[in-house]
């Protein structure tokens, strides 16, 4: 318990140092646009391929577990529309690329701070944590909107393929029509907040991990690991207090 | 000039430095020798401000590190130059954008000035044609030489330098010492160096303080180091043969 409140409190105080005005906002704007780049665009592969096949996998699954001839077809397009805008492309893409990306951010700031790249800031008289987790933490905060969009687009593009190549008593039309049947537009917006509070966790818990690391490169692999557990029951933590308060 | 005076640090009870009193001069090169663990690292570490004393102060030309909030001590930074063990050269960040960043966080200077700066200070260390070279491709001696670069990039009054030599062939190693030396002359900084390379300690000590167990032993110049009698520092210095054997020959031209 102890040792929890204390990782709470140095957390905090962490993200306090790092979530101030930054010394020069040219510099903060260079290292916001690698960020994107690194954390965001290189990550959209991997979202648009896990979306594609996990939207036609959840197609069928369906079509093939709605048996019933009371049960209209539509319902097909209409269920897998509705888990992948409630919770594929928000949280468990999101649990994704905690994976991915947490590590990433884990490793490259552990590794910094074991080779003394932190201390030289330091010395320097630079805010290290506002230089290297404030870009990180915003720049991911701006994108995951984005990939959320993307893997929205693709996972019901994967749902469709599946509707003309696979599963037996779905027809293209029928999904289509599912697809929009009593569509809240609210759920995509939904979907983007909580996405956006799972980038704040899966940024500032890696960041967090990766800047207290003490010892060696061995040190550094367990911290991205301990980063990437965190951040996931987090996310899961997360999802369930917002969809209490944003569905309920 | 720097000075330390009565600084204590203990951690969890166990005393590392034991009531440390001495001065850095200017324009000098001053040597922290120790063996490991000694607890010399940690007295450059609480002389930069990256660990607090329990007791006692730090004085940079009077202004006590050890009194200030951090906003202060930022600016007091500003004044430092460090060249790590490690080097500590940015990865993601070629040799000259390296040595760019201070100026780059610091600077008012217009990018074509801190360019210009920043590829004097390479000339400086004999670097130049590194420039758009990453740590990773340059070899141990550059990067110590890149990191000179980058802690001279501002101008800096302090420049401490923590096991500069290690990793580095004799060569290299003698190199290093003499940039240091002739950057210390050149700026007149007050220079820090903790060591335990006594090639280092007899090509450069102008001001040597030997650490034993947390406690100042001995301290003088590099000429004081031959004729000590100082049995702990003996001990230390001519650990190695050849060392014994050049105090051997030292001694009988000074007798005759």
């Amino acid at each position: 318990m102890n040792e929890s409140l204390h990782r709470l409190g140095e957390y905090t105080l962490l993200m306090k140092k790092a979530i101030s005005i930054p010394n020069r906002w040219n510099m903060f704007f260079k290292q916001l646009n690698k960020e994107i780049y690194k954390l965001g665009v290189d990550s959209l592969w991997i979202v648009i391929i896990i979306s594609i096949f996990i939207g036609t996998v959840i197609a069928i699954q369906i079509s093939l577990n709605i048996s019933s001839p009371l049960i209209p077809k539509f319902t097909i397009g209409y269920t897998t529309r509705e888990i992948i805008l409630l919770e594929f492309s928000s949280s468990i893409m999101c649990l994704i690329l905690a994976g991915k990306v947490g590590s990433n951010i884990a490793s490259e700031i552990g590794t910094m701070r074991v080779t003394e790249q932190i201390d030289a800031m330091e010395i320097m008289g630079v805010n290290s944590a506002n230089f290297l987790i404030l870009p990180k933490v915003t720049g991911l905060m701006i994108f995951i909107p984005v990939l959320v969009i993307f893997s929205m687009f693709t996972g019901i593009l994967g749902g469709i393929a599946a509707s003309y190549l696979a599963a037996e008593g779905m027809t293209p039309a029928s999904f289509e029509y599912g697809l929009q049947f009593y569509f809240n537009s609210f759920y995509i917006w939904y979907s983007i907040v909580k996405s956006v509070v799972y980038a704040f966790i899966i940024s500032s818990i890696a960041s967090y991990f990766g800047y207290y690391v003490k010892g060696g490169a061995l040190d550094v692999g367990k911290a991205s690991t301990n980063a990437v557990v965190m951040s996931s029951v987090m996310i899961l933590m997360a999802d369930v207090i917002l969809t209490h308060l944003m569905l309920t | 000039m720097v000075e330390v005076k009565h600084i204590t640090k203990s951690f969890d009870g166990r005393m590392v430095l034991n009531d440390i009193n001495t001065v850095f001069e200017t324009g000098k090169t001053n040597l922290i020798i120790g063996r490991s663990g000694s607890g010399k690292t940690v007295l450059l570490k609480n002389i930069i401000g990256l660990i607090r004393p329990d007791a006692g102060v730090i004085l940079y030309d009077g202004r006590d590190l050890t009194a200030m909030k951090r906003s202060e001590l930022n600016l007091l930074r500003r004044e430092m130059g460090m060249l790590f063990q490690g080097s500590a050269l940015f990865d993601s960040m070629t040799v000259l954008e390296n040595v760019m960043f201070p100026l780059n966080m610091f600077s008012k200077d217009s990018y074509k000035a801190r360019e210009k700066r920043a590829m004097f200070c390479l000339e400086r260390v004999n670097l130049s044609e590194a420039e758009h070279l990453h740590p990773s491709e340059i070899s141990g001696g550059m990067m110590k030489r890149a990191a000179i670069a980058r802690a001279i990039a501002l101008n800096p009054k302090y420049l401490f330098c923590d096991e500069p030599n290690s990793g580095l062939d004799p060569k290299t190693s003698l190199l290093i010492d003499d940039l240091i030396r002739d950057i210390t002359i050149e700026y007149n900084m007050t220079t820090i160096i903790n060591t335990h390379d006594m090639n280092s300690v007899m090509n450069i000590g102008e001001n040597i303080i030997f650490i034993k167990e947390g406690v100042k032993e001995w301290q003088g110049s590099k000429s004081e180091v031959i004729n000590s009698n100082n049995k702990a520092l003996n001990d230390f210095v001519f650990a190695s043969d050849l060392f014994r054997r050049m105090r051997e020959l030292e001694h009988p031209r000074k007798e005759g």
